[in-house]
């Protein structure tokens, strides 16, 4: 039990006590409390982006105050990526489309123009073997950023990416580092079909020696990203093909978001909801309804999905005694499940009632729109499911 | 050819109908306008034979296909089609000349650009467009989508979403068919962009070392979504890269010489085991429907292959070369399949979405269902939202 508690804390003794000479910037913790010391780089001189929360467009103090700049969530991945690979030589990128096309969700764009086909590097379709690749150049010390096109492509990869990506660093006994960052987008889309509306990190959570974490605003999108290249650790960052288009202003400064955190979307005291992703909005849209009837819902984007930041969550609990989940992987082995059993252990004590987990349904994403829709967890259900929670 | 006349039956006589049932059968003999070019094998003769009869059925098959996608160019622009659509205009000989070759005993594997695969294997237009529809009378019952078209009965196995995934598959059907010793082959269909993945050389492996049925056939249209050949592959001679494994590089916008190239290459799986065919096509729209494919070619590229090497316009140069029908005939064909194209889609749009109790159907086969029990295995717990 300390263990889950500790992961957190050590990583940030980790940041504190990194042996990178490259300057850092600020990490910002949940609760709003900048703890690295230099400030570096701040275009803004002495201004520190001190908000986990991300700056919400209805709020209009923040809209008011128009520091910072707008950018749609693919920019501010883009923004992440051209920020490491200007800071950091090594920082390369493997995958298909990424460069002169500039990427199928122009997460890439513009990089290859600027930093040449080697470091932008346009891949044949052969998951398998440029995920391979990419652990091969890191265990060198270069530090790709792996991109599948969908993450339901680096299925094939699975062995690379599990054996090869997670396990090296164990295997042999701590000599090589394997400095990677997969990302691409997943989940369910509209209509794509399928094979094409994964869940990627069902399946990828077992694996040790990786961490898996999810982004779900352009604030925190920019943030992870950087935070992943920046690891020592594979990174896997899941991101949303439904997200891409999402507004936000960003700071102007930089400023890196930790990997190992929650984010606190909406404070509250009568229930905690944990989601990720996609579901977040679903679960905010619910949030609307549940004031309105009177709740107060607690919402925490657990954003970090292996590890767990149960010590948010466990503050949380502790505060509400009533869990809901709600997460876009099946019902079967998902997230969610995992969570369910992590809180269980945890923080039996501290429920009043059983932990309610929404998931999408365990079956193949039909085509069908009416089928897809309900396939997923919609805002209504949220609803009902926290009425019942809190009877 | 069977595809018209799975239709003539249905058409009251108009003029393409009279033309095809009058059309002679009598043989003639046509030469490929390019020679074929072989690997590690003698190439077949430049001389198709063909007859008046089927030169009009690959017509008009071939600018049905064509009319189909267009057609679906415009429903997904109104948003009736959604998701991924990847379509084949551009590309109608490949799927008609392989048809011409072979039966429907025989297997028929691709990816995701399957529409014109599936038309040309005997689905028909109404199912087409309800599956792009997600409507619950579609091919799959509207939980496939533009890239699951399968049809069972005529041996046409998809319809897949994974590059390259299908190839495997393909080997899977060819064995099968050496396991039952029936006398029939597979064409496992593969792009450019596909040629490039592992499991293709491991199928391949296996397929030679086995002798199966297998005849892989490499769709060409030189781009990789925006990735061009030359940019994704060393060698973009894939007819070559079998290395052992003979290979034949076809001109794909000549239906006559990919219904030889098929014949050819079936007459060898059977007796000597695996062959590669490259079919040197185009694709006039982008990758799917979300490409523009315009900013990785020029539009020059595009119009001028339409001009030079369009496979429907060849096919009619042909039949107006040799009197087989008139130009406002063949123009009342276009007609008429424009009308048929545009009531297969009315009647499209009138069909339901499928029933939310679908969601749990054939994710298992019956008996096994999706819907958790309770402890006792009765009560049934997980119901639908």
């Amino acid at each position: 039990m300390a263990a889950s508690f500790g992961v957190s804390s050590a990583a940030v003794q980790a940041v504190k006590s990194s042996a990178s000479p490259l300057p850092s910037p600020p990490v910002i913790r949940s609760e709003a409390r900048p703890i690295s010391g230099r400030i570096n780089r701040s275009r803004k001189a002495g201004k520190i982006a001190t908000h986990a929360v991300a700056a919400r467009t209805e709020n209009p103090a923040s809209a008011a105050s128009k520091t910072g700049h707008e950018v749609l969530l693919f920019e501010a991945l883009r923004e992440g990526l051209e920020e490491e690979m200007e800071r950091d030589p090594r920082v390369c990128i493997f995958g298909e489309d990424v460069g002169h096309y500039g990427g199928s969700y122009k997460v890439s764009k513009g990089l290859a123009e600027k930093y040449g086909d080697l470091r932008v590097l346009d891949t044949p379709i052969a998951e398998n073997s440029f995920t391979g690749m990419a652990v091969g150049a890191a265990m060198t010390g270069l530090r790709p950023v792996v991109e599948g096109m969908n993450m339901g492509f680096l299925l094939l990869a699975f062995n690379q990416i599990s054996d090869n990506c997670g396990m090296l660093h164990y295997t042999s006994g701590g000599q090589f580092t394997i400095p990677t960052v997969i990302r691409g987008p997943g989940g369910v889309g509209r209509q794509l079909g399928a094979e094409h509306s994964q869940r990627l990190e069902s399946y990828f959570q077992s694996i040790p020696g990786i961490q898996m974490v999810a982004c779900s605003t352009p604030y925190n999108a920019k943030g992870l990203m950087k935070a992943a290249i920046r690891s020592e650790n594979p990174v896997v960052l899941f991101e949303h093909v439904l997200l891409y288009n999402l507004k936000e202003r960003i700071p102007d400064e930089e400023y890196v978001v930790s990997l190992e955190e929650a984010e606190m979307v909406r404070p509250g005291k009568h229930v905690t909801i944990l989601t990720y992703s996609r579901m977040r909005y679903h679960v905010m849209q619910a949030a609307k309804t549940l004031v309105n009837k009177g709740y107060d819902p607690e919402v925490i984007d657990i954003r970090s999905l292996k590890p767990f930041d149960l010590h948010t969550i466990g503050n949380s609990i502790k505060k509400t005694h009533k869990v809901l989940i709600v997460e876009e992987c099946m019902r079967t082995g998902g997230i969610g499940a995992s969570l369910t059993a992590a809180i269980n252990e945890n923080f039996n004590d501290y429920l009043d009632a059983p932990i309610v987990c929404l998931s999408s349904q365990d079956v193949p994403t039909p085509y069908a729109g009416t089928l897809e829709e309900v396939t997923v967890v919609q805002p209504p259900q949220i609803v009902t499911a926290v009425e019942q929670l809190c009877r | 050819m069977a595809l018209t006349r799975r239709y003539l039956h249905l058409l009251r006589p108009v003029f393409s109908a009279r033309l095809l049932t009058t059309a002679s059968t009598s043989p003639i003999s046509i030469e490929t306008s390019l020679p074929f070019t072989g690997h590690n094998i003698d190439p077949p003769s430049r001389s198709v034979q063909t007859s008046p009869h089927e030169l009009l059925s690959f017509f008009r098959d071939m600018a049905l296909m064509r009319r189909m996608e267009i057609a679906a160019d415009s429903l997904y622009k109104a948003k009736l089609i959604r998701g991924f659509c990847h379509l084949y205009d551009g590309q109608e000989a490949v799927a008609i000349g392989m048809e011409a070759a072979i039966t429907r005993k025989d297997c028929i594997i691709t990816a995701y650009r399957d529409h014109c695969l599936f038309l040309g294997r005997g689905g028909t237009l109404l199912e087409a467009f309800a599956e792009l529809m997600g409507r619950k009378d579609g091919c799959s019952k509207g939980k496939g989508g533009s890239m699951h078209f399968y049809k069972k009965e005529s041996g046409f196995y998809g319809g897949h979403g994974i590059v390259g995934a299908q190839i495997p598959l393909g080997c899977g059907l060819a064995f099968a068919q050496k396991y039952s010793k029936d006398d029939n082959v597979t064409f496992m269909m593969y792009g450019d962009g596909a040629a490039n993945q592992g499991q293709l050389f491991e199928a391949l492996n296996m397929a030679a070392l086995w002798d199966l049925p297998a005849i892989l056939v490499c769709e060409n249209n030189h781009y990789g979504m925006g990735t061009a050949e030359w940019r994704a592959a060393k060698s973009p001679s894939y007819f070559k890269r079998g290395d052992y494994v003979p290979g034949l590089k076809v001109d794909g916008m000549d239906a006559l010489a990919v219904k030889q190239a098929c014949k050819f290459a079936k007459e060898h799986a059977l007796k000597n085991g695996p062959i590669i065919l490259e079919m040197d096509t185009y694709r006039y729209h982008g990758h799917s429907m979300s490409d523009p494919g315009s900013t990785y070619r020029t539009r020059d590229e595009i119009s001028g292959i339409r001009q030079e090497r369009d496979p429907v316009e060849r096919i009619r140069k042909l039949i107006l070369a040799h009197d087989l029908a008139t130009e406002k005939e063949m123009k009342d064909t276009e007609k008429e399949i424009r009308k048929e194209v545009d009531e297969a889609i009315a009647k499209a749009k009138e069909i339901p979405s499928p029933d939310p109790a679908e969601l749990f159907t054939n994710v298992y086969v019956k008996g096994l269902g999706v819907e958790a029990f309770g402890a006792d295995r009765k009560e049934l717990r997980a119901v639908l939202p």
